[in-house]
């Protein structure tokens, strides 16, 4: 990517050979340190997908990097073991709906009071919105302990949908930021001709708030995806045998080295699916992140 | 009135969820804080839960390592997003840098945890990171020939790092120095029968062998099937100043020879280079250095995040600005320091707030990391908080104060937000 201050002092595309890699070998310095900065900030992944790919034999004897010598040690027998585990697979299943049931719950409930606090007029509207923007960083652990009495005293302790509510409710404040300075940021012709038009604000809101909405809804999904799929303490105070991947790993911890066979793999399936979300809409979680930071 | 009612209807699951879920818990945890460990309420205890926070040992040493954490985790973030962001300009293949150091954004900080332990493995044939410090210890200092080796005989004294005999010696003496202790596979390669040395007038001649054969062998005396020990260093001291006089090494059959050694008293011994142990690695996990070891590899985590806020930042920012200082003769260097971080300070202060709320509410990173035993050594405020109400003492008192205390903690971020707010408004 060349800077502007590149193209102003090199207006050239007729530049010489010799003066591109004048200018080539002047960077090679920061392309250096840049590359070693890159594998080193890889590495750790890397050693997990090797541990991974390892029988426990070897990984209790010698460090993964050694497979480059012996590639033949790789196998797929720990991946294989874990297709047939039954309880990480109940796990993988109960992540994916705390995740999908969550983001789902969040985006609508968000969307509603972000386009009533961004369109509507009523009194103490801006009221309303500084308490979200008070709650948003109002720590979990302030609930953790009359939440975990409500949900025994209401039958919500160890089920999917009590861990689902209590996500939806620490990440509604973000939620409603994100969307309420997105949606303000529509032209208010549009909605008002369509007001004129005789439309209700229902209608107003489902045929155009969301379309129009989409790609910070896009990044408010991402982001609820990926907290809750990544979440450990929620899951860990108000579940017991509903265990989601993250919690189901850590019951093993405590045998690190001797099942690392078995840790190793369903830490990599656990990050290899955000990661998959993140190439995949990798746009939209850097929009979302720059419109967030201040959470 | 009917924009009310709409209104209304628009804010009411947000408003349901918000006050079952966060605002009624919230007030009930700050009046929960004032009262005993069990039951709805329990019985009133005043202040006293406040109180266990500064003197309990496992609460204090919570409070002092996230005081770590703010100290340490904000700063080098910010700072090492800031470089990356100045580097990637200047570099075609940005895209693809930025990608890698971000990607940990995606994984959870317990995967990360789990992955972290890996790298932190103690043995250095086993943990990439004592793998990598092996590396460079060994070409700073490298292991010595006999890392085990002991002495065989009690005339033998383990002095100066080494070892070193302490029957004085006069030139024409001989120096037997027996060692044992070394398992065959550290046997020096070429290694002969070991020798008895003859007597030189003027020299001081000796043998440092392996003084141990199958069956045991008699200590002190060079019997055969014992093995010389050639590469070792050997020193000759002088006994009144202490100064090593001379060195040499000792021969395939472990003799050795000091030659025109003038009159006096001298001691002969093994050098420390010989005895020095290879790198055993450092305990990562160990109670000493378990913090800095998850501050590693938390930054690992956001020095991503960092990096994508201040290079957009970057890309805000007006060229022509740049450009002039540049004209103007200015360095890269000052370009940077005055101009480029001034106009970046509100995003860098974006940064270095949210990096101190999340610093606040570390949690799971440390529950993966941290092995069972040093967990109460990396302690941190939310996991004292977890551990107090869930994790076995279950004191809903105490884990109540210890969650308001979390929350006092980030309201002047809170109060900030709000600010910015308003002005905006």
């Amino acid at each position: 990517m060349a800077t502007a201050a590149e193209t102003i002092r090199l207006p050239a595309p007729h530049e010489r050979v010799s003066a591109r890699i004048l200018r080539a070998l002047g960077k090679a310095p920061v392309q250096i340190v840049l590359v070693v900065l890159g594998l080193l900030w890889l590495v750790p992944t890397f050693g997990l997908l090797i541990t991974s790919l390892l029988p426990q034999s070897i990984t209790t004897n010698q460090g993964w990097w050694k497979v480059f010598s012996h590639p033949s040690s790789l196998t797929w027998a720990n991946y294989n073991a874990m297709f047939h585990n039954h309880g990480l697979l109940t796990a993988l299943k109960t992540t994916a709906y705390i995740a999908v049931g969550n983001t789902l719950l969040i985006i609508v409930v968000g969307a509603l009071a972000a386009y009533a606090l961004a369109w509507l007029d009523f009194p103490g509207r801006d009221w309303i919105f500084i308490g979200v923007i008070a709650l948003l960083v109002v720590p979990l652990q302030m609930a953790l302990i009359p939440m975990f009495r409500l949900y025994d005293t209401f039958g919500l302790y160890d089920t999917v949908l009590g861990i689902i509510l209590f996500h939806v409710a620490f990440g509604l404040p973000f939620a409603i930021f994100l969307l309420r300075n997105f949606f303000i940021g529509i032209p208010k012709d549009i909605l008002e001709s369509a007001r004129i038009d005789g439309a209700n604000e229902l209608v107003i809101f489902l045929r155009l708030i969301i379309p129009l909405g989409l790609p910070a809804i896009a990044s408010l999904a991402i982001f609820q995806f990926l907290w809750t799929w990544n979440d450990l303490i929620v899951a860990l105070t108000f579940g017991q045998n509903v265990q989601p991947i993250t919690v189901w790993i850590f019951g093993q911890l405590r045998e690190f080295e001797s099942s690392i066979d078995v840790i190793a793999p369903a830490a990599f399936i656990s990050l290899a699916i955000p990661l998959a979300i993140f190439f995949a809409f990798q746009r939209y979680f850097v929009q979302g992140l720059l419109a967030g930071s201040v959470k | 009135m009917g924009r009310y009612v709409t209104a209304g209807l628009f804010l009411l699951p947000a408003c349901f969820v918000l006050v079952v879920w966060v605002i009624y818990p919230a007030l009930y945890t700050i009046v929960r804080s004032f009262f005993g460990p069990t039951g709805y309420l329990g019985h009133w205890v005043g202040i006293h839960n406040y109180k266990a926070l500064f003197t309990t040992s496992t609460l204090t040493t919570a409070i002092k390592n996230n005081a770590i954490w703010v100290a340490v985790v904000p700063a080098f973030v910010t700072a090492i997003g800031l470089l990356f962001a100045v580097l990637t300009e200047r570099v075609r293949w940005s895209v693809a840098f930025k990608t890698v150091v971000f990607l940990p954004m995606a994984i959870s900080a317990f995967a990360t945890g789990v992955t972290w332990r890996i790298m932190y493995e103690q043995d250095p044939s086993q943990g990439a990171v004592n793998a990598l410090g092996k590396v460079v210890k060994d070409a700073v200092s490298p292991p010595g020939v006999l890392p085990s080796a002991a002495p065989s005989t009690s005339n033998v004294v383990t002095a100066h790092g080494g070892m070193v005999l302490t029957t004085p010696l006069h030139p024409g003496g001989v120096a037997l120095l027996g060692l044992t202790a070394i398992p065959p596979d550290q046997i020096p390669k070429g290694a002969a029968q070991a020798v008895n040395p003859t007597p030189k007038p003027g020299d001081i001649v000796g043998v440092v062998w392996r003084d141990f054969k199958p069956g045991g062998g008699k200590p002190g005396v060079v019997e055969k099937g014992e093995l010389g020990l050639p590469g070792v260093t050997v020193e000759l001291r002088s006994s009144s100043s202490g100064k090593v006089v001379q060195s040499s090494t000792a021969n395939a059959d472990g003799t050795f020879e000091f030659t025109n050694v003038p009159q006096g008293t001298y001691q002969a011994g093994v050098g420390a280079k010989t005895f020095a142990k290879p790198f055993g690695g450092f305990a990562w996990l160990g109670p000493k250095l378990i913090t800095p070891a998850l501050l590693i590899a938390y930054i690992w985590i956001w020095a991503g995040f960092s990096m994508v806020v201040i290079a957009a930042g970057m890309a805000a920012m007006p060229r022509d600005v740049l450009e002039a200082a540049r004209t103007d003769g200015a360095s890269e260097w000052q370009v940077f320091r005055r101009v480029t971080v001034p106009l970046l300070a509100p995003v860098l202060s974006v940064v270095l707030i949210t990096m101190i709320i999340n610093v606040l509410k570390v949690f799971d990173i440390v529950l993966a990391l941290a092995p069972e035993s040093t967990q109460s050594n990396a302690n941190v405020i939310a996991l004292a908080m977890w551990r107090t109400a869930f994790g076995g003492v279950n004191d809903f008192g105490t884990g109540s104060a210890i969650a308001v205390f979390l929350f006092l903690l980030v309201i002047p971020v809170l109060a900030l937000n709000v600010r910015r707010f308003k002005r905006e408004v």
